[in-house]
């Protein structure tokens, strides 16, 4: 019977799948193999597994690489009508915090996805997906934009900086960073990295802003534990020791 | 992964040329893509699947802002920040200025463009949901039903769909005369802003007069307005990233202590920039003070029609017509 249901299917030409957002996503093996390896352990011992959260995410991104090229050989029946349409994944050349990192991109693929998925730098946060909320800013030739609405392919060529090349390579974190630190500025902190960067962009701009300017330049940025004024006082405090 | 799009092919063409070539070979199936800040969230909902998406902002011939001698000509994928802190801009419309800087949010304008705030589809809660409205070619009206939300939709010309205009810089636009620049198929043709926004007697699917194969090119606005008298205000729920509920765009000039010519164009209340042509004439010869702006108000909203929930929006109407004219003053 399932035979039949199929055939029917694939011969129909005109027949347009409805769109499925689980289609375009494989998960790959790690997610299943890690998973499934520790079935039985008792729940407060995540931390003694040794696989910490940021590890966890790195293998999967790592792993995440290596199936990506092997996708459209995997998918099959149903799955190659819509495989006919899908785009190619292309090499590009990205500059990011000043190094070329080479990595393969899908053109329906969004800079967030590809810097927190595809090259595992995890500082830069998804909120809304929807250019609403500012967690996922990052600075794009010297202007701060949204990743999560910036299609890959779109910043080729541009240098591209992150949460993670803020800080200088000593270590020694950016005033804006210590500042928010001083002015207790992230509470749980998730759209931190999105408030830096717009910060660290408009003293970059203007090294000296008014407190309104302030206000105006990091207006992009949602915070829902509503740490505003932390955050304010931070890019303040921080424009006075720049 | 929720909102993850569809797969598309994405193209870069290095001309207008290709542009236009890649779009009339697409046809329907092609989608031209700038900033991408309203094209992306129709893909990530999935209610528009184009098959091919062409990306015109890396073009530098549709870049920038140039002074030329009767006009100021503002290529389509200029950056709205780039506007912003244009010196020539605000030397000439600091109208467009005001209302440049207050759209969305400084990340969006960071990416988005003129061309594409001036293009943008509705912002029908309806609509973007992906209800097969009129607009969407279906038959009936989602927003206009007796239980319907309709806080944000129109107050005038209402043909069967209720949608408003979004955009911030089309009312300043049509106020200032500006032209907008149309190439199709090699040919390049001016529609006026006035004409470039169209209602839903016009043609439901569409809201300006950009057809399929279209692509705008240019804004220019004629020197005609360069340094009046302007007022622009925008009324949103929030300050930042929100939609117009009502904003007001006018320039003016006076002689003598009287207003001699005068241009007012009101956003979020219909489905085209409204002009407001009774307070315009209501003006004109005279000198602005309270009387005129109690008979601004009165007459501001004249004919408006309100749905269930938008009446607030013609009180508005007329204290921001109002508030426009204690500027002159």
């Amino acid at each position: 019977m399932v035979e039949i249901w199929k055939d029917e299917i694939v011969e129909h030409e005109e027949f347009e799948f409805p769109p499925d957002p689980a289609d375009d996503f494989e998960w790959a093996p790690a997610t299943a193999e890690i998973a499934g390896n520790q079935p039985d352990l008792p729940l407060n011992t995540w931390q003694t597994t040794g696989v910490s959260r940021r590890d966890f995410l790195r293998g999967v991104v790592c792993s995440g690489v290596a199936v990506a090229a092997a996708s459209y050989v995997m998918v099959g029946g149903i799955g190659k009508a819509r495989a006919a349409i899908r785009g190619v994944e292309r090499l590009v050349s990205l500059n990011i915090n000043g190094k070329i990192r080479r990595v393969d991109v899908a053109p329906n693929e969004t800079l967030a996805h590809t810097i927190r998925y595809r090259l595992g730098m995890t500082g830069t946060k998804i909120g809304c997906n929807r250019a609403e909320c500012g967690a996922c800013t990052v600075i794009s030739d010297n202007v701060s934009i949204y990743s999560c609405s910036t299609l890959t392919h779109m910043v080729r060529g541009q240098k591209i900086r992150t949460i993670e090349g803020v800080a200088s390579a000593s270590g020694k974190l950016h005033p804006v960073q210590q500042a928010f630190i001083d002015e207790l500025g992230p509470q749980c902190g998730f759209c931190t990295p999105g408030q830096v960067m717009a910060a660290v962009n408009l003293l970059e701009k203007n090294p000296k802003p008014t407190v309104d300017q302030a206000r105006r330049a990091m207006s992009g940025n949602l915070c829902r534990c509503g740490a505003y004024d932390h955050y304010l006082k931070g890019v303040m405090r921080a424009a006075r020791s720049v | 992964m929720s909102d993850y799009m569809h797969s598309f092919e994405l193209f870069e063409p290095a001309s207008i040329g290709d542009a236009s070539k890649l779009i009339n070979k697409f046809g329907k199936d092609g989608w031209i893509i700038a900033g991408g800040k309203d094209s992306l969230d129709w893909f990530k909902d999935r209610n528009k699947r184009p098959k091919a998406v062409i990306n015109i902002a890396n073009l530098k011939e549709l870049r920038g802002i140039k002074d030329n001698k009767d006009y100021v000509s503002i290529g389509s994928v200029t950056t709205l920040t780039e506007m912003e802190d244009s010196k020539l801009l605000k030397k000439h419309f600091p109208v467009l200025i005001d209302a440049v800087s207050r759209i969305a949010s400084p990340q969006i304008r960071n990416a988005g463009t003129l061309g594409g705030n001036v293009a943008q589809d509705t912002r029908c809660t309806y609509y973007r949901d992906g209800f097969p409205c009129y607009r969407a070619g279906g038959n009936t009206c989602y927003a206009n039903t007796p239980t319907a939300m309709n806080r944000e939709h129109a107050v005038f010309d209402v043909a069967r769909c209720v949608a408003v205009t979004p955009s911030d810089t089309a009312p300043a636009l049509v106020a200032l005369e500006a032209e907008m620049v149309i190439s199709s198929k090699g040919k390049t043709r001016k529609v006026m802003a006035e004409e470039f926004f169209i209602g839903p007697a016009t043609d439901i699917t569409r809201m300006t007069a950009l057809k399929k194969n279209d692509i705008l090119v240019e804004i220019r606005i004629p020197k005609k307005w360069a340094g009046a008298k302007y007022y622009f205000e925008k009324v949103a729920d929030r300050q930042t990233w929100d939609f117009s509920l009502v904003n007001i765009a006018m320039v003016a000039k006076t002689s003598g202590g009287k207003i001699s010519e005068v241009r007012m164009a009101c956003g979020g209340v219909q489905c085209t920039p409204r002009r407001m042509t009774n307070v315009e004439d209501l003006l004109k010869g005279e000198s602005a003070g309270p009387e005129m702006e109690k008979l601004a108000k009165r007459v501001a909203a004249q004919g408006a029609k309100a749905l269930n929930y938008n009446h607030f929006k013609i009180p508005l109407m007329g204290n921001l017509a109002a508030r426009a004219v204690r500027s002159m003053a």
